[in-house]
């Protein structure tokens, strides 16, 4: 590390590098009160109609070194920075919603209450401005922030770079220890360099995914300058490569995204339809009682959002198993053998689950609180980011298929499911006891369907409609894998999300649905028994 | 035609027929003779909800002639009913001239409002009365062909079938909800006003088109008993009960079950048809899933394989339905969901079991083997 007196490069560098130590002693209110005047001169030096005057004040503001000069530029920026009409005071919009606006003073920091927006004046801005603005702003973040704030200041200078700011970059390159901020110094530097019509600052660019890199390169690219033109296209044929993949990649991770989702709603009728060959038709409404379990636990447990959702999961799962026994031992018992009836007999109940939704809560949709572990996303390059939440609900819908999968083939209760599916008479009189089992695999698959709730409670609306939505698609999908077939469910599930989220971008999002239900219905009738027919006496029937 | 002779000596057809010829004159003779101050009057939206019951209970006819007597539960046939609705109101649509909002006598008032400069090609011809009519028939009628050549002839049967008729309908919803698809989108066709030259608000004319629905039922009705009493409805019921035995036999079932497949998806567009001009609209609701699985508890309700129960149920349903949302709109859910899970448990053979063993108790006999086999 230099010592801020050897960074005496630029003028502008060591103001900035200044303001921004003193940033860090903001907490001392002693010195506030000292420079209030001085604040005060500089400050008011921006209450002026000329744009020149202004970029005047602001040059001031930067170079007087007070600690709220950050707070000051950043609300000019976002147009915060207004004047109250009566006395002409400096205030700061804390939150420009609706007719009153709260604000505080400029200059003390005090709140003064909600001010009409009709009393204010914004003290406006112009595009040189505000790129002088940003620059600023980026310096001060880039020597007092902490490493992804700097990545964040690093990315957006890139384009914005003039001399002087390129005199301040290569100083602060130099003391810069994060490998990656390092990177985006380089290629904001390097576009500054292009800009300039060095050919040889190509090289740094290859690859980078910035837009603004972009544009610079497009620019550089219809140059006069022949060599330059030529280093620059070459570049931008590689990025234009790197994009489409990443495009693929990014419709791939959708595809599989919604994959799941569609996956979590099939696979608890893969159990109960696949399986036991019940239609369930209130399948929808038992993953609609999961979402509401976890909208109902966040409401016990305010504050918590994020330990409520996890609750909700076991909880979820009781809800829902604990329904569907209801439903069992109410209605299905006594249609045994007679799937159609079943099919009316349970759509019933679905209606009645909603109904009772309805009323009993309301029939507006809840919102479901995403915790802040959950949302957010992962930015694997510039161009690609995995939102969080579907990459955690993805993680679950593979952990459930692993459990059910150990469910029915490791344990006595799989072993006694599949001996019960495939010769009931024969099962029973080996001593299993049917109608147990039968309420058992009712309940598993019911209890799943709660936990595609709850994941599902963190991607859509909450309302009573949520399973009406989804009982076509999980029939699709269990129908299209081959019925009895978690594996088929598996493979089904994933490959309709991606095949939807290839055709959406040039078919819209309700044609390409139409165009993978009639696929669906098409390749019924070519294979009956789905993509993974089971095989053997227990097929037929 | 023996076939169609043959439901007129049965003695159920000719009480059916009697009891809906008599239900129609009275109400009739109330809307016309009785004055308008008497208690006794029949007012005209009566009539046309009378109306609109006859075109649901010949929807439920077809649907019964599949469900009940070649075991297909169809959860699609509202799509049948939807299409025959659309052919109609296509022709109404057309009707309407230049007397639209926009006064474009070529282009409904939606295709102007789309910037659409002419009609598109399967718009055409739908200014013709014959033309339109055929289409009511047609339009469901080829879709059927189509669908059921596809799923019979690779032996798509009981749940899965239902499930891809579900599908289907699900499908022509979503397309039917696209501006792109030229049939109004959201708000499908409206604004009708005259058909074949008479004018819809007039009470004259609902009481016509009252008086046509009862004879398509009628009509219907003879059609689909003259089917099922005759050689080809014994196919079709032995195909219901023993699918592969009856293939052994010799019978080419995937034949008899697209037959009758398509011949019920033309009655359910007849339905549709009289029911757009008595209701003033028709839009991608009618393909909604829902509608489709209620006409199937109305046939439950009634009674499966007896043809007059489907008739019954679509009319008790139907006026509960109007009932409910009329005094409590939120109970509907309730008591249509309950009425599924209770006739499906207690009630399998529907009111018409009720009626049948009453009359059997009287009568000392058994009943056709028809209800015999429903029953087991």
């Amino acid at each position: 590390m230099r010592t801020p007196a050897t960074l005496m490069t630029s003028s502008i560098t060591a103001r900035i590098v200044t303001l921004a130590l003193l940033c860090l002693l903001a907490w001392l209110p002693a010195l506030a009160s000292a420079q209030d005047d001085d604040g005060r001169a500089v400050l008011e030096g921006l209450d002026s109609r000329s744009f020149a005057d202004k970029a005047e004040a602001i040059e001031a503001i930067i170079q007087s070194e007070d600690e709220r000069a950050t707070d000051w530029l950043q609300a000019l920026l976002d147009g915060n920075l207004q004047r109250l009409k009566e006395d002409g005071r400096l205030v700061i919009v804390v939150d420009n919603v609706g007719r009153e606006w709260p604000v505080r003073d400029a200059l003390t920091g005090d709140e003064l209450g909600e001010v009409p927006r009709r009393d204010l004046d914004r003290i406006t801005i112009n595009n040189a401005l505000r790129s002088q603005l940003r620059s600023a702003l980026s310096m001060v973040e880039l020597y007092v922030g902490d490493e992804r704030s700097r990545l964040a200041a690093a990315e957006g200078v890139i384009g914005r770079v003039d001399d002087e700011l390129a005199a301040a970059l290569e100083a602060r390159l130099e003391e810069e220890e994060s490998d990656q901020v390092r990177h985006r110094l380089n290629q904001a530097l390097a576009v500054h360099r292009l800009e300039r019509g060095e050919a040889g600052a190509v090289e740094t660019l290859y690859g980078s995914l910035n837009s603004n890199v972009r544009v610079a390169l497009t620019r550089a690219a219809q140059s006069d300058d022949a060599q330059v033109a030529d280093a620059a296209r070459r570049a931008l044929a590689d990025i234009e490569q790197k994009l489409k993949l990443n495009r693929i990649a990014e419709t791939l991770y959708f595809g599989l995204s919604m994959g799941s989702v569609l996956v979590l709603a099939a696979i608890g009728l893969a159990i109960t339809f696949g399986v036991m060959g019940v239609i369930n038709m209130a399948h929808g409404e038992l993953i609609m009682l999961g979402a509401y379990t976890a909208w109902a636990m966040q409401q016990l447990l305010p504050g918590q959002p994020g330990l409520a959702l996890l609750l909700a999961i076991p909880v979820g799962f009781l809800v829902s198993a604990l329904a569907g026994i209801a439903i069992e031992r109410g209605v299905i018992q006594f249609l045994k053998g007679r799937p159609l009836e079943t099919l009316l007999a349970t759509f019933g109940v679905s209606l009645i689950l909603q109904q009772l939704v309805r009323t009993a809560i309301s029939p507006l949709n809840r919102t479901v609180i995403t915790p802040e572990w959950m949302s957010g996303s992962i930015a694997i390059n510039d161009a690609l980011s995995l939102t969080l939440n579907r990459l955690y609900v993805m993680g679950f819908a593979l952990l459930v298929f692993a459990a059910l999968m150990l469910v029915m083939r490791r344990t006595r209760l799989g072993l006694e499911v599949r001996a019960v599916t495939q010769n009931r008479a024969m099962a029973r009189s080996m001593g299993i006891r049917a109608t147990r089992v039968d309420i058992l695999t009712f309940a598993l698959g019911s209890g799943v369907a709660g936990l595609a709730g709850v994941a599902l409670s963190q991607l859509t609306n909450v309302g009573p409609n949520l399973g009406q939505s989804y009982i076509i698609d999980s029939f699709m999908v269990v129908v299209f894998g081959g019925v009895g077939n978690l594996w088929g469910t598996l493979v089904a599930g994933m490959s309709l999300g991606v095949i939807n989220q290839v055709l959406e971008p040039w078919a819209g999002a309700v044609l390409a649905k139409i165009m993978v239900l009639v696929f669906i219905i098409l390749f019924i009738q070519k294979r009956p028994r789905g993509l993974f027919p089971q095989k053997g006496r227990a097929a037929e029937g | 035609m023996h076939w169609l002779v043959h439901p007129f000596r049965e003695r159920s057809t000719l009480l059916f027929l009697g009891v809906l010829l008599l239900a129609l004159t009275i109400v009739t003779l109330l809307h016309i003779a009785v004055p308008r101050e008497q208690p006794l009057h029949v007012n005209a939206y009566t009539v046309n909800l009378f109306g609109k019951y006859l075109s649901y209970a010949l929807l439920a006819v077809a649907v019964d002639l599949v469900w009940g007597y070649l075991g297909i539960l169809s959860l699609g046939h509202g799509a049948f009913f939807a299409l025959g609705g659309y052919a109609m109101g296509m022709y109404l649509m057309r009707q309407i001239g230049d007397r639209g909002v926009y006064g474009n006598p070529e282009l409904p008032d939606f295709m102007v409002f789309l910037n659409w400069d002419s009609l598109p090609w399967y718009w055409q011809g739908f200014d013709m009365a014959w033309f339109a009519f055929l289409m009511v028939l047609l339009a469901p009628g080829l879709l059927a062909l189509i669908f059921g050549f596809l799923a019979f002839r690779s032996r798509v049967t009981g749940v899965y079938l239902s499930i891809i008729t579900q599908a289907l309908t699900f499908a022509l919803m979503l397309s039917f909800f696209r501006n792109e698809m030229g049939f109004g989108g959201n708000n499908g066709l409206t604004d009708f006003r005259e058909i074949l030259g008479f004018n819809l608000r007039s009470n004259d004319t609902r009481l016509g088109l009252f008086l046509a629905s009862g004879a398509a039922l009628a009509l219907g009705y003879v059609v689909c008993r003259g089917i099922v009493t005759s050689k080809l409805g014994r196919v079709c019921v032995a195909t219901r009960d023993a699918e592969a035995r009856t293939r052994f036999l010799g019978y080419r079932v995937e034949r008899f079950q697209l037959f009758v497949f398509v011949v019920s998806a033309m009655l359910a567009g007849v339905a549709g048809a009289l029911y757009v001009p008595q209701v003033g609209i028709i839009n991608p609701s009618e393909f909604a899933p829902l509608f489709s699985i209620e006409i199937v508890l109305w046939v439950a309700l009634g009674g499966r394989a007896t043809l007059y129960g489907a008739v019954i149920g679509a009319i008790i349903v139907n006026y509960a339905k109007t009932v409910f949302t009329g005094v409590m709109p939120d109970a509907w859910l309730f008591a249509l969901g309950g009425l599924f899970v209770l006739v499906t448990v207690l009630l399998p053979r529907g009111v018409a079991g009720l009626l049948a063993v009453r009359v059997r108790r009287r009568r000392g006999d058994d009943d056709s083997p028809v209800n015999r086999e429903v029953a087991a």
